[in-house]
């Protein structure tokens, strides 16, 4: 029986009016590859988010690690150590060095000794062939090269469990790939995920779970195999459809 | 023209250049620092100094150098405080200058994307943090060349000292001017002089800039 590290109990958020997340329950298991799919604008992106404390929430619990996130500011701040966050827009710091940007978490937040992290950075750069570019500044990246130092920034905190939003959607279609093989390697190692993304292929591949999001609910949570071969529910196959043309 | 008259006066005028950068650089350094502080305190809305920060923003841009002047030179030895005239040049253009360098530095700071904030969020950054690292950092970055348009700006407004009988560029030649009525040539020389320090430090404050910004945006 593996250990449930994230669980999310009725969860509501809304932004004015207009409900975003409605009743959202779920949980995810340690070493486990959760999936999140589902048409534009429902609500995954705003789901993850509210994971990482980005977003207020009206309703609902979220418990990491048995621990109940009450929402306060500080508290989260110990909390995002644990759940790292990759955005769509690969959002390194265009004023700091590749090595500054892995850096600045581990040792100014998580104050570990800085040769250490060093090393462990350079090992993971170096695993992804980014070896070389340990001084360059963002700018001077590829998307998927930036890419990739952010999936290694998340990395470098040790974190606990990784939310991908979107990571590939804005990168040219030639780069999707070698950011969609390091997440792939990630899943062998049973590295704790959430993943956002359009690329159903890859959803394929690394899903263990897949949960299935339209208007802000959760429609079906089913293992992958469930999910892909043995579903039939009309919604999902239209949206499998839509995507596979 | 009589050109021995305006060669006569270069000594004249390169004296009051010396004057007028000295104080200029004086009067943009500590505008520097103010604004520096002023945003600090308007971005961590410190309690009570916040409210100060504002106030003194919205006064210094506000009001004309002229009448801030005047307040300080002819003001503060009312109340027994006695000061050059120089230092009050000085003091007068760090009160305005401060305004705008606040000014611009909020803008900068406000032009950090979002996604730069919420990045720094999740690596669990505090909030002291975010602000050291990212923010700060990201928007003096974005605010440098309206920085520098402030320093050009400053400098020309030391054309204002002569209301306060500094010896500057513009006093100089007016004093010229009324000894010996050769209006056409001092105020070429004016004119010159004021080029002369004007254009290379508008270069060199857009060298600046686009070094800055390339450097760290690539654009």
């Amino acid at each position: 029986m593996s250990k449930k590290i994230l669980e999310v109990k009725h969860l509501q958020k809304c932004f004015g009016e207009k409900e975003i997340l409605k009743n959202v329950s779920f949980s995810i298991q340690e070493g486990e590859v959760l999936v999140l799919l589902g048409p534009s604008g429902s609500g995954k992106s705003t789901l993850l988010r509210t994971l990482n404390g980005l977003e207020s929430i009206q309703k609902g619990e979220i418990y990491f690690q048995g621990e109940l996130l009450k929402g306060e500011e500080k508290q989260w701040q110990a909390i995002r150590q644990k759940i790292a966050m990759v955005f769509q827009n690969y959002e390194l710091f265009p004023n700091l060095t590749v090595m500054e940007n892995l850096l600045l978490s581990p040792t100014k937040v998580q104050k570990r000794e800085k040769t250490t992290v060093e090393k462990q950075a350079k090992v993971l750069l170096e695993r992804i062939g980014l070896g070389e570019k340990l001084k360059s500044y963002p700018r001077e990246l590829s998307g998927g090269q930036k890419q990739r130092v952010a999936i290694v920034r998340a990395l470098v905190m040790e974190p606990t469990m990784i939310l991908f939003d979107e990571v590939t959607a804005s990168l040219d279609p030639e780069m999707v790939r070698e950011v969609l093989e390091m997440i792939q390697d990630l899943a062998k190692e049973r590295k704790t995920m959430m993943v956002v993304t359009h690329e159903i292929d890859f959803a394929r591949r690394v899903a263990d779970r897949v949960i299935f999001m339209e208007e802000g609910e959760i429609i079906s949570d089913y293992t992958a195999q469930e999910f892909f071969e043995e579903q039939k529910n009309e919604r999902i196959t239209r949206f499998l459809n839509s995507l596979t043309h | 023209m009589d050109i021995q008259a305006i060669v006569e006066s270069f000594p004249y005028y390169l004296q009051a250049m010396g004057t007028t950068l000295k104080l200029a650089f004086g009067g943009i350094f500590f505008s520097f620092l103010i604004g520096l502080l002023v945003g600090f305190i308007r971005y961590f809305r410190v309690p009570i100094l916040k409210q100060l920060a504002d106030g003194y923003t919205e006064l210094s841009r506000n009001t004309p150098l002229l009448i801030q002047l005047f307040f300080i030179y002819y003001g503060l030895p009312k109340i027994g405080i006695q000061l050059s005239k120089e230092l009050c040049g000085v003091i007068g253009l760090s009160f305005l200058g401060g305004g705008y360098m606040a000014e611009s530095i909020r803008g900068g700071i406000e032009d950090v994307p979002l996604i730069q904030i919420e990045s720094g969020k999740a690596i669990g950054l505090s909030r002291v943090q975010l602000a050291r690292y990212i923010i700060f950092p990201q928007g003096f970055l974005r605010s440098v060349s309206n920085i520098g348009a402030n320093a050009l700006f400053l400098l020309k407004e030391t054309s204002v000292f002569s209301a306060i009988a500094i010896m500057d560029l513009t006093n100089v030649t007016r004093d010229l001017i009324s000894m010996y009525y050769l209006t056409k040539e001092y105020m070429l020389m004016l004119v010159i002089s004021y080029v002369i320090i004007l254009v290379p430090m508008g270069l060199f404050i857009s060298y600046i800039e686009r070094r800055v910004r390339y450097g760290v945006f690539g654009d």
